[in-house]
């Protein structure tokens, strides 16, 4: 095989597997976000789960509510720290959305930077979105 | 039992155990999240580079396309110009359908006897080892792909779209992503293939079988952190930014699991220009597939022939005309009347 095309194969791959260092060089790079907590959650400070098992595990946790929810119409969850939550994410003040007011400012942040795109709102609403 | 599988099954789950406890016993972060994975990149591309470089240098002097149809031949015969091409532009087709079809392990055999009473050995098509090698490369590289998002910021929207189409099935929360599971299913279908048939038992080594352990070793841990131990995807994003920003941090809350899937991935790529997996860069060099068949239409010389002395039949007739004639043998040139 000619050797030129293959030293130029070698630098369109090398340049590939280096893509996320110069992509990130040339692009504008969106440092981490922070969710922020606001209005009731800012002085509850008391979420279902702690913080760390909520960050990872609350999609799971969402999956379960909905199934409880829905198939055996059981609303009341009772967490380990001994408080009892309405199982609803957007409807009422003891809901998720109750308590995390801002979606945009809330779930939006992380979702949006970790490229993950939660189908939750094919069917709920955002409260603020109505008002 | 076979030590060729045993040794590297070994050896890949005492490598998760090493970056496992090494971070939660020993506290290494920054080791196996930092400093390995930069030595692993380094090392595959100088590997990479040097393997090819090494090929290219290579003589390749003769002709030695695999011939799967008729050659090019009197214009009459119908030739097959993609199996046996003779101009760069089958070549090309050739390659391309090789490359992205594997339209040579879709030609596999093998051979058997027959369980009647003739019991005759008999030659019948094996198409799974095509089907899994498709299923199983193309996942992976829908993996890797997805894997962008964690080393983009903002996600590009064509790896959005990517994984939008990977989890179309939309089952479960967090949404199952079909390229992880087929990727998984697949190495275990390509490890079982190793073990269960007794043919490819034979010709397997210890180098086949531990890439694929390696990578059942990182589809499983990959797995199992999206969909049964869970991680906090932010923090292990703020790691790999950190990394491909030449700016490494090690965040708090990231357990022992990443650091092993981690480390598991750096593996793979510090070994992979040593071992059998560089047939990425292989088969674009391949010399039974790159090169046209056109030995008859035109003369290649071997590059480094050296001139031959040659001595034509007038040169010998020169030296020995007058003897020839004296010995009464017939010459092309007569004597020249003169002397």
């Amino acid at each position: 095989m000619n050797k030129n095309a293959i030293i130029t194969g070698l630098i369109i791959f090398v340049l590939a597997v280096l893509s996320p260092f110069w992509f990130n060089m040339i692009t504008a790079t969106q440092a981490a976000p922070e969710p922020k907590l606001l209005g009731k959650a800012k002085t509850e400070k008391n979420c279902v789960l702690n913080k760390y098992e909520m960050r990872a595990n609350h999609m799971a946790l969402l999956d379960e509510w909905r199934d409880s929810v829905v198939r055996n119409a059981d609303r009341m969850y009772e967490s380990a720290n001994g408080h009892s939550f309405n199982m609803s994410l957007s409807t009422g003040e003891n809901s998720c959305l109750g308590c995390h007011e801002d979606k945009t400012k809330f779930c939006d942040k992380c979702h949006t930077y970790a490229s993950v795109d939660p189908y939750c709102w094919e069917c709920h609403t955002n409260p603020k979105e109505i008002r | 039992m076979n030590q060729k599988y045993l040794i590297p099954l070994t050896a890949v789950f005492l490598l998760f155990l090493v970056a496992y406890t090494g971070v939660e016993g020993a506290g290494l972060q920054w080791f196996f999240g930092i400093v390995f994975p930069y030595v692993a990149m380094i090392a595959f591309l100088a590997g990479f580079v040097y393997k090819v470089l090494g090929w290219a240098s290579s003589a390749v002097p003769f002709r030695i396309p695999t011939t799967c149809g008729q050659q090019k031949s009197l214009p009459w015969i119908k030739q097959n110009a993609i199996d046996n091409p003779d101009t760069s532009t089958g070549v090309f087709v050739r390659m391309v359908l090789e490359i992205f079809l594997f339209r040579s392990l879709f030609r596999n055999t093998k051979a058997a006897f027959n369980k009647n009473a003739s019991n005759r050995l008999s030659y019948s098509w094996e198409i799974f080892l095509w089907l899994g090698a498709l299923a199983f490369h193309y996942s992976f590289l829908v993996v890797i792909l997805r894997h962008f998002r964690f080393f983009t910021s903002p996600v590009p929207s064509c790896i959005d779209m990517l994984e939008y189409i990977d989890g179309i099935v939309q089952l479960g929360l967090p949404g199952i992503l079909l390229s992880g599971v087929v990727l998984l299913a697949a190495t275990l279908f390509l490890l079982a293939r190793r073990i269960f048939d007794a043919k490819v038992t034979y010709i397997s080594q210890a180098a086949d079988y531990f890439p694929l352990f390696l990578i059942i070793g990182i589809a499983a841990t990959g797995l199992s952190m999206r969909y049964f131990t869970k991680v906090d995807i932010i923090d292990i994003k703020t790691l790999t930014m950190g990394l491909v920003t030449f700016s490494p941090t090690i965040p708090e809350s990231v357990g022992g699991l990443f650091y092993g899937h981690l480390f598991l991935v750096s593996i793979l790529f510090a070994y992979f220009p040593a071992s059998k997996l560089m047939h990425m860069g292989g088969i674009f060099l391949s010399p039974t597939r790159n090169m046209a068949n056109n030995t008859r239409a035109k003369r290649h010389i071997n590059p480094w022939n050296y001139d031959v002395e040659t001595h034509t039949y007038e040169q010998y007739e020169d030296h020995f005309r007058e003897k020839m004639i004296e010995a009464g043998l017939p010459v092309d040139k007569p004597l020249d009347k003169k002397e």
